[in-house]
């Protein structure tokens, strides 16, 4: 069980996801099918659905906070995102989707590298986020 | 989380003294605080949205919730480019679905109270804010200008959190709104300028060049000739926020903080990253274009950001008696429009075959008639985006460039 800071509230479940280059969503995420269009992204093609996506820090426009609400809206976003850096333009995408929708994209913060590395090497993460602690359950396996 | 003081008029706003929509405007701004680590919130005189432009359900769901609960603006509030010219309906080639909503989307904006100036260079408006107010502004250019050439204070907003500040006439104090942050941190000195560039054209070549160079630092940049316009400032900062993340920008001589160098750093040493010669200031205007000179156009497009009033008298001379090849489309916001129509400038504009846009862009709404060639514009930002945006080679130049090659319906040089 590893520790965090919320920044968005919600409770999910899936694989982790690692991106080893931030991503503008506006501009970088195709709505539609999820997936990632930025044909200069070391990620180009790859599905962000359902996904727990782990992005150091976040990148591009401001537009990219419509990007992400209108993604929880029809169901294709991460059902996560995990920061190493707080980012405004995610955090308040995903606020707004669930203020608007009821839809719940947790936001958390993991400050130690250490523990960066240990969630991004489990096959499935369980994670539950609330104001003022976030926790992340690793040893439950998928569907548990 | 941060811990984030509020004083007597945030928990008014947040226990719905002010009415629903400017409570949730606060929750919204309460959360957005956070995760920038504010500790406070200010008040602020203006804002500007740049939330018109649809960019799906969500973006009329949100304004559209406002609406719902009654929502007013707090603060004067003016309004970015839509997806619609609402003054030339009849310019827009799009579908009818975006027709719809894009016009939807910005008359929702005007039921709360917004001013619908619809235009991205709202410091050319009766609502430019004067040096030192603190204001939340949206709209890349728009805010590197407000920081940077009039000397008010903004952070980069956008997305929802403008019209939440608009809302509640607050704003999180961090970056841009402080003093201490306002410093310039790194330095560019151009040391050398090429003589075959004009003003305008100078301007966008050092712009491309600090904004790919500084990602979003505070930069500041000496040696530019003292006699660049407003103008030529605005399309600096308009190109250096699009190849780069550029918020604010120093120049020496030019901006208001920074009358000297060490008025722009504050009086600390900064680092000199880069000196500009006129050679490395000529490939960066080169490289500009994606199409050669000599190419074949099949369009013109001025006005990226809106062109000004003192835009239009400097090219009223050059297209007078001329006769174009190609369409020629420029951009404006409506108060510029309406001073050319009070000069009788547009009738003689659309007598020569200009097609004036307002409301809206080029960019970023489907009203261009051909998409089938190169284009040619003086605008860096609209170079940096027509490409991916349109699907079209750009060929970039100065104005007095872009009217030539309007009239011989090739990319030439003046």
């Amino acid at each position: 069980m590893i520790l965090a800071k919320p920044l968005i509230a919600g409770d999910a479940e899936g694989p982790p996801l690692e991106l080893t280059t931030p991503l503008s969503f506006w501009g970088g995420l195709d709505v539609a099918t999820g997936h990632v269009m930025d044909r200069h992204h070391p990620d180009f093609g790859r599905s962000l659905t359902a996904t727990i996506l782990m992005m150091e820090q976040g990148r591009g426009s401001s537009s990219g906070s419509s990007v992400l609400a209108e993604a929880i809206r029809i169901g294709m976003a991460p059902v996560a995102i995990l920061l190493q850096k707080r980012d405004a333009i995610i955090v308040t995408g995903a606020m707004v989707a669930a203020e608007l929708y009821g839809r719940n994209c947790p936001v958390i913060l993991i400050e130690s590298a250490a523990d960066w590395r240990r969630i991004a090497a489990c096959p499935w993460l369980h994670l539950s986020c609330r104001d003022g602690e976030a926790t992340i359950d690793l040893s439950r396996p998928c569907g548990a | 989380m941060s811990q984030i003081i509020l004083d007597s008029e945030d928990r008014a706003l947040l226990g719905a003294e002010m009415g629903g929509a400017a409570a949730l405007g606060m929750r919204l701004l309460l959360r957005f605080a956070e995760a920038v680590g504010a500790t406070k919130f200010l008040s602020c005189t203006r804002a500007h949205i740049d939330g018109c432009l649809y960019h799906g359900q969500v973006s009329i769901d949100f304004v559209e919730r406002f609406v719902a609960l009654g929502g007013k603006v707090r603060v004067p509030t003016t309004l970015n480019v839509g997806s619609m010219d609402l003054i030339h309906p009849e310019l827009f080639n799009g579908d009818d679905a975006l027709r719809r909503d894009g016009t939807r989307l910005m008359r929702a904006h005007e039921t709360l109270g917004c001013i619908p100036s619809f235009t991205c260079a709202p410091y050319q408006t009766l609502f430019r804010p004067l040096f030192g107010e603190q204001i939340a502004w949206a709209e890349s250019n728009a805010i590197v200008f407000a920081n940077s050439v009039i000397g008010a204070r903004t952070n980069r907003y956008g997305d929802f959190i403008d019209l939440a500040c608009a809302l509640t006439g607050r704003v999180p104090d961090y970056g841009l709104h402080r003093s201490e942050n306002r410093r310039a941190s790194v330095h560019i000195d151009i040391r050398e300028v090429p003589d075959d560039l004009p003003n305008d054209a100078l301007a966008i070549a050092v712009g491309q060049a600090v904004g790919s160079m500084v990602g979003d630092a505070v930069p500041v940049v000496t040696g530019l000739p003292h006699d660049l316009s407003e103008d030529d400032l605005k399309a600096l900062g308009a190109i250096a926020a699009s190849s780069g993340s550029v918020a604010m920008f120093h120049a020496v001589g030019l901006t208001p903080e920074a009358r000297t160098l060490r008025d722009a750093t504050q009086g600390q040493n900064v680092p000199l990253i880069a000196t500009l010669d006129a050679p490395e200031l000529r490939r960066v205007f080169d490289s500009l274009s994606t199409a050669p000179c000599g190419s074949a156009i099949v369009a013109v497009s001025l006005g990226t950001p809106h062109f000004s009033i003192a835009e239009f008298d400097r090219l009223m001379p050059l297209i007078r008696g001329q006769k174009l090849k190609v369409d020629l489309y420029i951009n404006t916001g409506r108060g510029v429009f309406a001073e050319l129509q009070a000069r009788g400038w547009d009738r003689e504009l659309q007598h020569q075959g200009v097609t004036i846009v307002v409301d809206t862009c080029t960019y970023v709404t489907s009203i261009m008639r051909r998409l089938d060639g190169v284009v040619m514009t003086n605008s860096g930002k609209w170079a940096h985006y027509a490409p991916g945006n349109l699907g079209i080679d750009v060929v970039f130049g100065a104005l007095e460039d872009c009217i030539a090659s309007a009239v011989a319906g090739k990319a030439v040089r003046a």
